[in-house]
């Protein structure tokens, strides 16, 4: 039933109290052309019809069940345990909103709080808000909590090594804020990316008018290296740190509280999200408790009621319009419910020992097709030092080019193409590896690889 | 309600004592009873830096609100109450003493005549109170 609430003879009556005969005449001021586009609707479709149309159409489109998926690059194919899609799909849960009077749901609050309750584990923070869009938006709030933090300080420092598009959002969360952004400078090739992206490097960045340092955890390029040296030298300089980590990875290596980080932040999607086009995604963020009256969003507490049972209600929403009105240093009044109830009930299906598991078999995979990538003749393995699930592979004719011929010929979704980013990259492929990459899979792609047809043999 | 006599006071409800060339500034009595339980005290302005009447310099949350307090007279802030963040209801015990927030010398001291006195602040209060 369309929500249509007013009969004809009602709409008459209002037309004749405001003096006017059509509703047509409202749109006067609005040119005449502007008001209502020609949409070429085709005739309208039975259900059977509309139904068949679209599954033509989901039909045509290439997705990671029917395919063998070596794309990274941030967003990352995971198996999603199917407990995770049967509880958010739940009625009681169904919503992407917070409720604007939110402690009548009680059940939504608990899984916010235990979602934040995972995070500030997984992260080794003392404490994470309730969620963000993504993990590019959450990076930029590290930004404004650090303004905020550390006053009268006007410069941030991005490692290069930080996702390209999560750089791009900082500068546009950024427009018209009295800040310098640098150190993430185009790099003329791989071996300078990797280089400033190494924590030594962004160390020399810092000075006394920094206020933030932003390093990957992994960085784009899949490689790892222990912060805690540069958190060290961040602090000594009176600058906080943010740490963009993979969440799964942190299964496997030491959490970022552990090496000082100040905020820990990053994309939630490999936490039983599909990859779903883009989104929505969720964004993580989690920081000190010294600093939770400048974490922007909310943050959901357990409590007590006047009969001493347990409860749970929207502690602290400190940056925001509803607290500061005027002042307010932030604009997320609600959060990703629904996709931090998904990364919760993944991490509680998970375990700890579970996610290990995953992480390690990532690591595994990963470290396998590299060492058999390289081995075929023209392909390199150009990442230095340890890498997690992703690493760069140095090809001999475009990247674009392979990829072709490897969804054309063999079904295979190949790695990123690292020259869509960076300039001085062409030809280099980041390849991701996960746990649903079989040892199979992987034998595919270097079977596949290694019958690339000759130059010009390509389509 | 204490309305000590040698303060000076403005509408946004903070006091200023003068002695000799430095001003001290804190949040009145009837400031911390309105706030109720104070639970978060920032003060944002950096010593030394130079300010404009009406700039905020600090910012407190209650269980019930969210304010900011405002320098009355343009000065230079000289010294912040360090013990403040550790200790917000401090605010609430002795808001005319301890918990004073920052201390600056005004560009112009006789900026200062300009404020209430406690008479006229304590009538301005009871004006409030319907």
């Amino acid at each position: 039933m369309p929500y249509i609430p007013h009969t004809d003879r009602e709409r008459e009556a209002m037309l004749e109290a405001i003096g006017v005969k059509t509703v047509d005449e409202l749109f006067a001021d609005v040119p005449a052309q502007m008001r209502f586009p020609r949409l070429h609707l085709p005739e309208p479709l039975s259900e059977i019809e509309a139904l068949n149309e679209l599954r033509e159409l989901s039909e045509a489109n290439l997705e990671t069940l029917h395919t063998t998926c070596f794309l990274g690059a941030g967003a990352y194919n995971h198996f999603i345990p199917s407990a995770v899609q049967h509880i958010l799909l739940r009625g009681e849960f169904y919503t992407a909103y917070t409720p604007y009077q939110p402690e009548i749901c009680q059940g939504t609050l608990q899984a916010i709080f235990e979602y934040q309750s995972l995070i500030a584990q997984l992260t080794g923070m003392e404490v994470a808000n309730a969620s963000h869009y993504d993990g590019a938006t959450a990076t930029a709030e590290a930004v404004i909590l650090a303004l905020n933090q550390v006053r009268h300080r006007k410069k941030i420092v991005l490692s290069p090594g930080l996702h390209p598009q999560y750089r791009e959002v900082v500068r546009t969360y950024m427009q018209g804020v009295d800040v310098e952004i640098g150190g993430d400078e185009a790099p003329a090739n791989l071996q300078e990316l990797q280089e400033r992206s190494r924590a030594d490097s962004l160390a020399s960045r810092v000075d006394e008018a920094t206020a933030l340092v932003i390093a990957p955890y992994p960085t784009f390029l899949g490689e790892v290296e222990d912060l805690a040296p540069l958190a060290e030298s961040v602090h000594r300089k009176g600058a906080l740190l943010a740490v963009v980590a993979n969440p799964i990875a942190l299964g496997l290596l030491k959490p970022p509280g552990e090496m000082g980080a100040d905020v820990a932040c990053g994309e939630g999607q490999p936490l039983g999200i599909p990859l779903s086009f883009g989104g929505p995604y969720l964004g993580f963020f989690a920081t000190r408790q010294a600093f939770v009256h400048k974490m922007s969003g909310r943050l959901v507490g357990q409590t007590q009621d006047t009969e001493g049972r347990r409860g749970y209600v929207l502690t602290l929403s400190a940056r925001e319009q509803h607290i500061k009105r005027a002042r307010a240093s932030s604009n997320i009044c609600t959060n990703q419910g629904l996709m931090a109830l998904a990364a919760a009930v993944y991490l509680s299906q998970m375990g700890k020992q579970g996610l290990r598991r995953v992480a390690e078999l990532c690591y595994h995979r990963a470290h396998y097709a590299a060492e058999r990538l390289s081995q075929v003749a023209g392909f390199s393995l150009a990442s230095r030092g340890p890498f997690f699930h992703e690493f760069v592979l140095r090809c001999p004719r475009p990247v674009a080019e392979i990829n072709r011929f490897l969804l054309d010929e063999w079904g295979i979704l190949g790695g990123y193409d690292l020259g869509r980013d960076f300039p001085g990259l062409q030809g280099h492929m980041l390849v991701a590896v996960t746990e649903l990459n079989t040892r199979e899979d992987i034998d595919s792609l270097v079977t596949a690889l290694s019958e690339l047809p000759e130059k010009g043999g390509l389509k | 309600m204490q309305f000590p006599s040698h303060l000076k006071y403005t509408k946004s409800d903070e006091w200023v004592g003068l002695e000799g060339k430095v001003a001290t500034l804190g949040i009145t009595d009837y400031a911390q009873s309105q706030l109720s339980d104070i639970v978060y005290v920032e003060v944002t302005a950096g010593v030394g830096a130079s300010l404009t009447a009406g700039d905020p310099v600090a910012s407190i949350e209650s269980v019930k609100a969210a304010s900011e307090v405002y320098l009355p007279v343009s000065g230079t802030i000289r010294e912040i109450n360090g013990a403040l963040p550790s200790d917000p209801e401090g605010l609430n015990k002795d808001p005319y003493g301890a918990a004073w927030l920052v201390k600056f010398t005004p560009a112009d001291p006789k900026a200062l005549d300009q404020l209430m006195d406690a008479k006229a602040y304590e009538a301005f209060c009871a004006g409030r109170e319907h």
